[in-house]
């Protein structure tokens, strides 16, 4: 295909001929100015400058966190958000492994990829917001075992998750390096990789709600219930197929070079059944909201300015997609099912916001707004994320076929 | 395909390890029911409002003293620079001063919120924090339902700070510094059930003095910072809509569900994998 696959399929290479190769893939491909580079590397640059003053003057130094709202956006979009939206991860490899769906299959890797840099990056955003972040070790090496913690249980199941999805990604780097055995053995492990994946997503998904059932009165109740877990369980499914319908539907565009004409053919038919599960996966969210809120009497709360808001959230950003999602599945009509995933993402956003920050001291005297700064820092771990993603995906098979040597049987 | 000797192990060992992970968070929060833990009885128609505990806590812990006074319409909080502070307050019974601080939960949000076990109840009763442990994630903050723990936004370095009930005193056999220093008799040290008791009878021999409810005693799932006042708490600024259970209860019914899970979960998804393996792949395409 390109010299760099020539020299791997050289397989007796000598290490002299592997050297070249790597410093030949670290080098930077394609155009320099995109419009995407134009405006992501001065953010960049901004956003590590903010990160230096954050670890020289503290974390109060660049962020608008108060003593009532010790958690803002770091934490309520970049890792309560991000995370939820990394659920595709975990839903498609249950439908290609365990539920052998073999059509979904041309985009687990893109999806197994794009889970495991949220999870980095994510868990790299939670290191910005932790006061002492040398201490980070100390749950993982049992310098305090706090088990009793459900932070405990979701640092725990980030470390592991990240683990079994670099797993079940491996494959593909080592198609990128030619290792052929490592190959094999690496593939043996993607079932259990799976297995054990959805049961750390199941729990941690669900325990990023968790984590806010004992800020019992201070979250506004029409988001605060004993079935956050469930909620945020849930809506992670349709969060993650409809990040996979919008990431797919750019990598379509973007990386055009990279998919074959068969995968070009089936990621509509792709797009098309995802649409049918978004849907039933939002029915499920919206019953169970409804259940909630009938169950909670919370007739009440609808005329004030909270309760509006709530309801924005639940029509406009949950009843509505779900809609479009069930009416563009029956007209197969594509574009309708992309613009749904954007209403559906932008949903996610504010449910969590909403949990997290908006919601949370809602009666408070003064609200937390986040700095220009704390949105910049934000911005800076997307970007990067997407810089190393792009990376990724121009030097590994992950949206193209696997080299020849890989066989049919992969 | 079935299930053959080599997958079954695998599995099974997956889960073995997971569950060797998991079983402690099963573990449940302090319940330390045969330990005495001591407390402090605060009673607020004695307190004159005179700041002395402000001043010796300060003292204690090496902190600025204070530079303001309590006032009535002002409530001055609790900060990274001060662990304890009085405020005035007009009620239907007059000026009533009120003394707040860390509550020293017998079964605490914040400490069972700890990933580390920075935050600690202690077999004496005080919650500490303790700095080699902590990772400053202020999750404590988050779960404390009276917004005690501070965290030191502009310092590189941040702590959290909260009253820790003068530990390290208590550990000299020596009484909190505030409790010390106390010239009106409004703060006591004690075991909680001594506390209690002294409350109870206040409250039986004085009842016109005092209303009827020891704040601390249920509040929370029990407090061992006990309060005494003459007016209904709510004059007094105190939430008294808290939940009467302990705060780590709230999330014990998810932590209950974990180690389920990971036994059913990978059981049920392998069985699914072995049950859905054996369609014909055309099924598979026609749908």
């Amino acid at each position: 295909m390109n010299k760099a696959e020539s020299i791997v399929l050289n397989d007796n290479s000598s290490i002299k001929n592997r050297w070249k190769f790597l410093r030949n893939e670290f080098r930077p491909k394609g155009k320099m100015f995109t419009w995407f580079n134009v405006i992501s590397v001065p953010v960049i640059l901004v956003g590590l400058v903010i990160i230096v003053i954050r670890f020289w003057k503290g974390i109060g130094s660049v962020t608008n966190l108060t003593q009532e709202v010790p958690w803002g956006l770091w934490i309520g979009f970049d890792v309560v958000t991000g995370v939820a939206f990394a659920g595709g991860a975990y839903v498609i490899t249950f439908m290609v492994y365990i539920l052998n769906l073999k059509k979904y299959h041309s985009i687990v890797r893109v999806t197994v990829l794009n889970g495991f840099l949220a999870y980095v990056f994510y868990a790299g955003a939670l290191l910005l917001d932790l006061g002492r972040p040398w201490n980070v070790i100390n749950p993982i090496i049992g310098n305090g075992f706090g088990t009793s913690s459900v932070l405990f249980l979701v640092a725990w199941h980030f470390l592991l998750y990240m683990i079994a999805q670099l797993i079940e990604f491996s494959p593909a780097i080592a198609e990128w390096l030619g290792a052929s055995r490592a190959r094999k053995i690496l593939s043996g492990m993607t079932l259990g990789a799976v297995i054990f994946g959805i049961t750390l997503s199941t729990l941690h998904q669900s325990g990023l709600g968790a984590l806010y059932l004992m800020a019992k009165e201070k979250i506004h109740p029409l988001w605060y219930s004993e079935f956050i877990p469930i909620l945020f369980f849930v809506s992670s499914i349709f969060a993650g197929l409809s990040m996979v319908i919008f990431e797919g539907s750019i990598s379509r565009k973007v990386f055009s070079d990279q998919i074959s004409a068969k995968n070009h053919k089936a990621h509509s038919v792709i797009v098309h059944n995802l649409s049918k599960i978004c849907a039933m996966a939002m029915f499920a969210y919206f019953f169970l909201q409804i259940l909630v809120f009938v169950h909670g009497k919370r007739w009440n709360y609808l005329g004030t300015p909270m309760g509006n808001w709530y309801l924005v959230e639940m029509l406009g950003f949950v009843f509505l997609p779900m809609v479009i999602y069930f009416v563009s599945y029956r007209n197969k009509n594509i574009t309708w099912i992309k613009v749904a995933s954007v209403i559906t993402m932008l949903g996610i956003i504010i449910n969590r916001l909403n949990v997290t920050v908006i919601g949370f001291r809602w009666d408070a005297a003064t609200h937390y707004i986040p700095s220009w700064m704390e949105i910049v820092v934000t911005l800076t771990v997307l970007f990067t994320e997407i810089w190393i993603f792009r990376w990724v995906i121009n030097r590994m098979p992950v949206l193209r076929e696997s080299p020849a040597w890989v066989g049919e049987n992969h | 395909m079935s299930i053959n000797r080599r997958n079954f192990f695998k599995v099974l060992g997956v889960t073995g390890a997971t569950l060797a992970v998991e079983k402690k968070v099963q573990g449940s929060t302090n319940s330390n029911e045969d330990v005495e833990f001591y407390g402090i009885l605060y009673d607020s128609t004695r307190c004159v409002g005179c700041q002395t505990c402000e001043f010796s806590c300060a003292e204690a812990n090496n902190l600025p003293e204070p530079e303001d006074y309590p006032e009535i319409g002002v409530i001055r909080k609790t900060n990274e620079s001060r662990r304890t502070v009085v405020n005035a307050f007009d009620t239907s019974k007059g000026e009533v001063y009120v003394k707040r601080q860390c509550m020293h939960c017998n079964s605490p949000a914040c400490a069972s919120a700890c990933l580390t076990q920075a935050m600690h109840k202690t077999n004496e009763g005080p919650v500490i924090w303790r700095g080699d442990k902590c990772m400053g994630c202020r999750y404590c903050m988050v779960s404390c339902p009276f917004d005690v723990p501070k965290f030191e936004y502009q310092s590189p370095n941040p702590k959290i700070t909260k009253c820790d009930m003068c530990f390290s005193r208590q550990q000299e056999e020596k009484v909190p510094a505030c409790v010390e220093n106390c010239p009106a008799e409004a703060l006591m040290f004690g075991t909680r059930r001594e506390l209690l008791q002294e409350a109870h009878k206040r409250i039986a021999e004085n009842p016109d003095l005092y209303v009827n409810h020891i704040y601390g005693e249920n509040e929370a799932g029990g407090t061992s910072f006990l309060y005494l006042s003459p007016v209904p708490f709510e004059e007094l600024g105190f939430n008294t809509s808290l939940q009467q259970d302990s705060y780590p209860a709230l999330s014990k019914g998810f932590l209950y569900s974990v180690p389920s899970i990971f036994v059913l979960w990978p059981i049920m998804l392998l069985g699914i994998h072995k049950a859905t393996k054996n369609n014909s792949p055309k099924n598979d395409e026609d749908e």
